[in-house]
């Protein structure tokens, strides 16, 4: 046996329900921090994102009509996926630096931040939605709605747990998503869209790329059709940058740290309200 | 459906006797000093801007133009009231202060609402039924929100933020001042207004009353001028939170002003609603709808129905019965109780309207204005509106701020959801039918934040007022309103 070839897994982006190479063609080489392994990942493009964008926002529509109950399922199943996928994506946080018992921890950690943003789909409305008293004859009410497209620039210290706790609360919302896959951890993009693919979670509803940060920004950051952003990290000049090209649409940009996703104590429903609009309905009494 | 008689002229058969507002218990000072640090106060360099009534071009008074040293006199004040009582006074008894104001309010409602109309130019009867009610009616409500914030975000420890810099429209003046101040007191905060340069008067006069209620010196500052005064309070460093209502243009210049500084900041910017009427809606209903929808307020209205669409089995009907009530409306003097169009606010909107309706006649649009008789002097426009329009006209796109209503027709409840939502803005909607459920079907696909449904142009304190898209972000009213003056704490930090 030990003569054997292992088959390596050709890391892809996932765009569209579909896996795909960036239609650039390019691809970065990323270095195992133990040197022993040399992979070649997909250097998305800004033609990526934009095609990224197209499928996001044809499958907002769907994604947000579909009834809470549903997207709750589909993200209880992601968690069920993922379960049964632990050692793969254990072994590829190794990969990536973490020791056996952190890689474990990560994935347990992702698992169940799942299942509690997926309890949240047909609750947090409730909380946060109101009948308002106003002080003429009208039923007047306050729902909640999804911000749109969301383009999220994911934490860079994390390869699994991080990009998760953007996205879960995202999807929970009714939004659908892009997002940038860490550029130092980005192994676990392909296994990550493959429980998605696996889950039930429609095409162009969440689209993971890979590439650079530096480049990729600029685009995130200006594209008319995203509503919102959600950017991981502490550098200011991004932030500036980001922000600045936010108001060419007003776009929502919600600046989150480590400490949004790090521990359980994070986990909120106010993470699903960073991507959600109040909607205010008037209708008089009687006629 | 054959209309009786198209050709009836109120004008002619009927006249309504002038129905004057005194104006007598009403004493309008020869100038107006900017209000710091709970004094009044004229400004460091001892300039002043005139006020003029749009509806006479006669000079009013004149309000003192506040420069960059007394932005600077007025952030320290209000830090100081923010270190010093406020954030050291009881909630309830900042809550008292709160429904103190709103009693004072109702108490000079009546010089208010005066003296709104002839510094802005609307009508006597909407300054007096709709501004000032709800002004008074927004301390009210927020005052008991004040010792209540515990209970407004579950698992969240609220603490107020610090000091916030509010900036105001010209077409609300008062009401628009209690949007901002009451809830941002509520939850413990101090504040630097700075109302619109043509329409500062009865902000000025609700610094009276905060003086007279006792409100501790330094908690809510009044700094008048122009957009390059709204500059220099945006880029305070001693400004913790900007809120804004104005264009999306301006909306757009604060939030890249602001890229990078990590400061909070909401925006209530500008809209171009669509106005839906289907087949089966109460028509004559509708037609008030309409009115009300665009005409408000002589159509400075950031959620006005400025787009309408009306289904085209009863097109014909809805046009032809809309010019007919536009014949009736009265436009002119602003403190007569009969008018229903006061006067545009400027010389700048007049001719800002006036360039938009000569656009609309350049791209072929069809031109309809009522037969009113304008007054020779003020600024006035007749109420306007065009069909023949489609979805690429400018006067469909650009928010135009004035009485102008552009008319398309639709079939379909996806074509016209379509329609409605082939704009940047989202602020509002409206939509009329008989069936419940044609209402929920629209209401639930509109992406606006604030929908009408056979109703429109409805306000209300508890109820949160705010854009999706361009139309800005961040809510008004109601316990959403208390978020943008909030820092949401978990229990352990």
């Amino acid at each position: 046996m030990n003569d054997r070839m292992d088959v390596r897994k050709t890391h892809k982006m996932f765009i569209n329900g579909k896996f795909a190479r960036s239609e650039s063609d390019r691809t970065y080489n990323w270095t195992t921090p133990d040197n022993k392994d040399s992979i070649n990942i997909c250097h998305a493009s800004r033609k990526d994102f934009r095609d990224s964008v197209s499928a996001a926002k044809n499958a907002l529509s769907g994604w947000s009509a579909r009834t809470a109950y549903n997207r709750a399922q589909i993200i209880y199943r992601c968690a069920e996926i993922l379960e049964g996928r632990s050692a793969q994506f254990i072994e590829e946080l190794r990969a990536q630096g973490l020791n056996t018992e952190d890689a474990t921890e990560e994935v347990r950690q992702t698992i169940d931040l799942l299942v509690y943003y997926a309890g949240w789909a047909d609750k947090y409305g409730q909380l946060f939605s109101s009948v308002n008293p106003v002080a003429a004859p009208y039923f007047n009410f306050t729902v909640l709605e999804a911000t749109g497209v969301v383009a999220i620039i994911a934490p860079q210290e994390s390869g699994l747990l991080g990009i998760i706790a953007a996205i879960a609360p995202t999807l929970v919302g009714g939004n659908t998503c892009v997002a940038l896959i860490s550029q130092d951890h980005p192994l676990c993009a392909s296994s990550l869209s493959e429980t998605l693919h696996t889950s039930d979670v429609p095409a162009g509803v969440v689209n993971l790329l890979t590439g650079f940060r530096s480049e990729l920004i600029e685009p995130f950051s200006t594209h008319m059709e995203v509503n919102a952003l959600l950017y991981f990290g502490e550098n200011n000049d991004e932030i500036t940058q980001i922000e600045t090209n936010a108001a060419e649409n007003v776009k929502r940009v919600s600046i989150c740290t480590n400490q949004d996703w790090e521990d359980k104590s994070s986990l909120s429903p106010y993470a699903i309200l960073r991507t959600q609009e109040s909607k205010t309905t008037w209708h008089p009494i009687g006629f | 459906m054959t209309i009786e008689n198209p050709s009836l002229n109120l004008q002619a058969d009927w006249s309504y006797d002038p129905a004057p507002q005194s104006i007598e218990h009403v004493t309008i000072k020869d100038s107006y000093e900017l209000f710091i640090d709970g004094k009044f106060t004229s400004s460091k360099d001892g300039s002043y801007r005139d006020n003029i009534n749009p509806a006479t071009e006669k000079t009013l008074t004149k309000v003192a133009e506040a420069g960059a040293e007394d932005v600077e006199r007025a952030v320290e004040a209000a830090r100081q009231a923010y270190e010093g009582p406020w954030s050291k006074m009881p909630a309830a008894e900042r809550g008292k202060f709160l429904f103190r104001i709103a009693r004072m309010i109702q108490e000079r409602s009546r010089e208010l609402a005066i003296i709104e109309s002839m510094d802005g130019g609307k009508p006597i009867r909407e300054s007096r039924d709709i501004d000032i009610p709800l002004a008074a009616a927004h301390f009210f409500y927020y005052a008991g929100w004040s010792d209540k914030l515990d209970y407004a975000f579950p698992g969240r420890q609220a603490q107020s933020i610090g000091v916030a810099a509010q900036i105001i429209p010209w077409n609300f003046p008062l009401l628009m001042a209690a949007w901002k101040l009451a809830p941002a007191l509520a939850a413990g905060n101090t504040l630097v207004l700075k109302p619109a340069e043509t329409t500062p008067l009865t902000a000025l006069i609700l610094a009276d009353i905060l003086r007279e209620a006792g409100l501790p010196p330094g908690v809510v500052n009044i700094v008048t001028g122009d957009g390059e005064l709204g500059r220099q309070l945006v880029r305070h460093p001693g400004v913790d939170k900007i809120a804004f209502t104005g264009s999306t243009v301006v909306g757009k210049e604060i939030m890249r002003a602001l890229a990078g500084k990590g400061k909070r900041f909401t925006l209530e910017l500008g809209g171009k609603a669509a106005n839906i009427i289907f087949a089966d809606a109460a028509i004559d209903q509708a037609i008030e709808g309409i009115v009300n929808s665009i005409f408000f307020n002589q159509g400075h209205v950031c959620c006005a129905g400025s787009r309408l669409f009306v289904e085209e089995s009863v097109a014909q009907e809805v046009t032809q019965k809309l010019r007919e009530r536009m014949e009736t409306l009265i436009v002119g003097d602003p403190l007569d109780k009969n008018t229903d169009i006061g006067a545009i606010n400027s010389i700048d909107q007049l001719k800002r309207i006036q360039a938009y309706v000569e656009i609309g006649k350049q791209e072929g649009g069809e031109l309809y204005q009522s037969n009113c008789i304008l007054p020779d002097t003020g600024y006035w426009h007749a109420p306007t509106l065009f069909t023949n329009v489609s979805q690429s006209h400018r006067i469909v796109q650009e928010e135009i701020f004035g009485p102008v209503l552009a008319v398309q027709t639709f079939r379909t409840v996806d074509e016209v959801i379509d329609k409605a939502n082939n704009t940047p803005y989202g602020l509002s909607g409206g939509v009329w039918t008989d069936k419940g459920a044609k209402i929920f079907k629209v209401t639930r696909n509109i992406r606006a934040g604030v929908i009408w449904a056979n109703t429109f142009n409805k306000f209300d304190p508890v109820s949160p007022f705010g854009g999706y898209k361009e139309s800005g972000m961040g809510r008004e009213g109601g316990v959403e309103g208390l978020l943008p003056y909030l820092n949401l704490k978990t229990n352990t930090q």
